[in-house]
């Protein structure tokens, strides 16, 4: 397992160093000068230009920035942002925890409804039930996010008045930040109401963030299922007088977990891509926004920063999920 | 103080999630930059800052343009316009945090220490916080200003390089706010002088309680403001991006008041019973400058013809959804000196056509720039730009629409051989209309902000003049003939004004739309 887990963190290496290159070129191949953005219909002085291009440090050779950023990356520093003047790293994690909270219960939202609707829709194949359920996923695949958030939000917070609107807390409740998870800091802050406030304000973005995750592992689990249930092995089992339940439930689900688990590993790209749109409408402090603004305010800082903590995080995921495959199935482990 | 607001939070809400007693929650558009206006030029930012937190020595009364005393009692300008003696209010006191506790009132060392930041490359805090001070530098402020000195602690005398009656109108703009020297000792002294961006201290009507990014603003009101406490015990900024996701929460009680609404939901929050729309046409102006050094664009004939052709009524109701108002003037009607007696070019399509005929300008092909980015003073400039196209085709002038990345655009415009008409627009800085007309029009501006490439000598005259002399009557009335030779001359079609709307609770009383764009909320109350 040790060989396996230092194999694939080896991939990591230039995966990182790859990311570094590609973030620092994406930016700059942009059309648009940051300093000009930043100046907007006002302009400024040819003086006040040449003065600027050496306070950010665009008057050295492109080389030199990208050393000197790499360097700053290696040593834990990703620059400060052109607009706000902080730490991109001061940013990135006091925002990151909001969008990891919104992700995590869009994911676990998605696996706890698609999985058993994949499992009962392959079972049933071709009947009914399936069809309706596969015609769902395909629908909530189709759905434009901020079209669906907006649907939610004017019909279960607008007509009906069961979820609040937008943000994580009622404004009310007002707590010292501890782990960043509103979750958690609301039972810590001791404010009665304050969680079930939270979990109010999580359920409309997590319902629309889930949905396309829900939709792809729904389909993946029910095609998965369908090729494992025309195993020998189920036959076998079915011969030796074993119960539906047993059968789908222990020997084919886990063997079509392989491909569904990949799926929902590559699935955290889609979460972290579809937050920049759920946050947006529905007013979360997390790194989507934050990340889009960035782009066209060409803060160059914040936007190689962002991209290289958002790539790290998903490489992370993609190697637990890496990981898991292993604890699935046993043999691929001593491959 | 946080524990006191935590007690009135706490009592509300055990009350109703929707009920704010002397709460007033404002669903802000953006997040701030941080909170050190100087720093900054974002109106999102002087919204959290500027207003709420600080005074300057001069202020803008909320809803006009008016110049009124702020921190300084009173101003006087010396005969030749070069010194400006403020005299200073005695007791003002300034916030505090946890952090700082101030032990003396407000006095002349504070404005030293919050001009000289911005000015001297030495000062220990000019590189604070990445300081760029680009406001201050965009008014010429360190050209303008030679020297200021502190005469007493109640007085401060400010020396010019030139006579410059804008001066005035500058120092009640958000980058001129007072900070607190002490303040900024304490937290050099510390190690920590980024604080004043981060953990701000003023003199204003609501002290800094906390900011979480992209989420909440807190501020309490200043117990001992120097003025009347401020009628909202708890201001909060819920920070809301998208205009619809703001209705909502307006409509469902989540906030009182909200900025820049979906044009396409103004009436029907307008028939909102429970909604209070107030409007009022906003600091800006939306124009096509024509590059007039090129022909046949340096013709005012082929120009004045090109605007008659423009048929404004369908761009406002188009473009603009009705929320903008035609413009026949660069300056807009809030501001003083505004000529109401100028007569905009009709739209006349047949006498537009004659017109350019007679100047010899017959199978004309031009190049209209859209702007890529949606503006108050122009909401979809592609849009604006086709209905140009078939306005100026019924003419017989071939458009062409072209469009670039915004900095592309913006730089790529200032060329003096720039090929074509481009769309673009302003809003006020100060409310003086040297701000609009010198910047914009003006023959220093050309290659720079006046995209018309225009320079005519009766009109720079004009300005030039009104920018020395004092008297307030006397700039007026040179302001007005300005306005009268730009509109003989015709270098811009001048298309709209956006007029604003502020949607809030009826729960609301007090609020007053500000001109220069703010929101400011001292004086408001919510029942």
């Amino acid at each position: 397992m040790l060989r396996y887990t230092l194999s694939r963190l080896l991939t990591f290496l230039p995966t990182f160093f790859g990311v570094t290159l590609i973030s620092f070129a994406f930016i700059r191949v942009l059309p648009g000068d940051p300093i000009i953005v930043m100046a907007g219909e006002r302009g400024m002085t040819d003086e006040r230009y040449q003065e600027m291009v050496v306070k950010l440090g665009f008057d050295k050779p492109v080389l030199q920035q990208y050393w000197e950023y790499l360097t700053g990356v290696l040593q834990g520093d990703l620059g400060e942002s052109f607009v706000t003047k902080k730490p991109v790293w001061d940013e990135f994690f006091a925002l990151f925890p909001a969008t990891m909270e919104l992700a995590a219960c869009a994911m676990v939202f998605a696996i706890l409804l698609g999985l058993p609707a994949g499992v009962i829709a392959a079972v049933n194949r071709g009947k009914f039930f399936d069809r309706a359920l596969m015609s769902s996923a395909l629908i909530g695949y189709s759905m434009p996010i901020f079209w669906w958030a907006l649907l939610l939000i004017i019909v279960f917070s607008g007509n009906l008045g069961w979820t609040p609107v937008s943000g994580r807390i009622d404004l009310l409740y007002y707590f010292d930040d501890v782990t960043g998870f509103m979750l958690i800091d609301s039972i810590l802050s001791g404010q009665e109401g304050a969680f079930k406030s939270a979990v109010r304000h999580l359920i409309l973005p997590t319902i629309v963030l889930g949905t396309i995750p829900l939709a792809v592992i729904a389909r993946q689990t029910r095609s998965a299922m369908l090729e494992v249930l025309g195993e020998d092995y189920i036959r076998t089992a079915k011969a030796k007088g074993m119960t539906p339940t047993r059968i789908n439930g222990l020997h084919a689900l886990r063997n079509a977990l392989i491909p569904v688990v990949t799926v929902i590993g590559l699935s955290v790209g889609t979460l972290l891509a579809g937050a920049i749109l759920t946050e947006t409408i529905f007013s979360w402090p997390g790194i989507g926004k934050w990340m889009v603004d960035s782009i066209f305010r060409r803060d160059y800082p914040v936007v190689q920063g962002g991209l290289l903590m958002i790539a790290v995080i998903v490489m992370i995921v993609n190697l637990s999920v890496d990981m898991l495959y292993g604890v699935i199935n046993p043999k691929i482990r001593k491959r | 103080m946080k524990a006191r607001f935590l007690m009135a939070a706490g009592a509300l809400a055990l009350s109703t999630s929707t009920a704010f007693a002397s709460t007033l929650v404002y669903c802000s558009e953006g997040s701030p930059e941080g909170f050190d206006p100087a720093l900054f030029t974002a109106g999102t930012t002087f919204d959290a800052s500027s207003h709420p937190i600080y005074n300057r020595l001069l202020e803008f009364e909320t809803g006009t343009t008016n110049v009124v005393p702020g921190l300084a009692e009173s101003v006087e300008a010396s005969d030749d316009g070069l010194v400006y003696t403020f005299k200073l209010r005695e007791g003002v006191k300034f916030h505090s945090n946890d952090t700082f506790t101030p032990s003396r009132d407000f006095n002349a060392d504070d404005v030293i220490f919050s001009f000289e930041r911005q000015r001297l490359e030495d000062h220990p805090y000019n590189k604070v916080s990445g300081g760029t001070w680009e406001y201050f530098s965009g008014m010429s402020m360190p050209d303008l200003i030679d020297s200021i000195e502190k005469v007493d602690d109640y007085t401060v005398k400010f020396t010019l390089t030139r006579p410059e009656a804008p001066f005035v109108a500058n120092m009640a703009m958000d980058f001129a706010s007072i900070m607190s020297a002490e303040y900024g000792e304490a937290m050099l002294a510390a190690g920590t002088p980024e604080a004043m961006n981060t953990a701000p201290i003023g003199t204003g009507p609501f002290s800094f309680v906390a900011y979480q990014k992209d989420a909440v603003i807190r501020y309490q009101a200043h117990d001992a403001y120097w003025k009347d406490k401020a009628e909202i015990d708890n201001l909060i900024f819920a920070i809301t991006p998208d205009a619809s996701v703001r209705y909502q929460k307006l409509k469902a009680g989540e906030c009182h008041v909200m900025p820049y609404p979906n044009p396409a939901d103004i009436a029907a929050m307008q028939d909102d019973s429970s909604i209070t729309m107030m409007e009022q046409e906003g600091l800006n102006v939306g124009y096509l400058a024509y590059n007039t050094t090129m022909a046949p664009f340096d013709n005012p004939k082929v120009r004045r013809a090109l605007n008659m052709a423009i048929d404004k009524q369908s761009i406002i109701d188009v473009v603009f959804q009705g929320s903008g108002e035609i413009a026949k003037n660069p300056i807009p009607p809030t501001m003083w000196g505004y000529n109401e007696a100028v007569q905009d070019d009709n739209y006349d399509p047949e006498a537009a056509k004659a017109m350019l005929e007679a100047e010899g300008v017959t199978d004309l092909s031009m190049k209209i720039w859209a702007m890529p980015v949606q503006r108050p003073y122009n909401p979809n400039a592609r849009r604006m730009a086709e209905l140009i196209q078939a306005d100026y085709a019924k003419v017989g002038v071939t458009v062409e629409i072209v469009s670039y990345e915004w900095g592309e655009y913006l730089s790529r415009s200032k060329d003096l051989n720039r090929d074509g008409a481009v769309l673009l627009g302003w809003t006020g800085d100060n409310g003086d209309p040297d701000n609009f007309m010198a910047v914009l029009l003006g023959c220093d501006g050309r290659e720079a902000s006046n995209r018309a490439q225009w320079c005519h000598q009766p009109f720079e005259d004009l300005i030039q003049k009104a920018k020395i002399v004092t008297d307030a009557g006397e700039r007026t009335a040179l302001y007005e003939q300005a306005q009268e030779v730009f509109k003989e001359q015709a270098p811009w079609a001048t298309i709209a004004h956006s007029v604003v709307y502020m949607p809030m609770s009826t729960k609301v009383k007090g609020f007053k739309v500000h001109p220069l764009g703010g929101h400011i909320f001292y004086g408001v109350s919510v029942e």
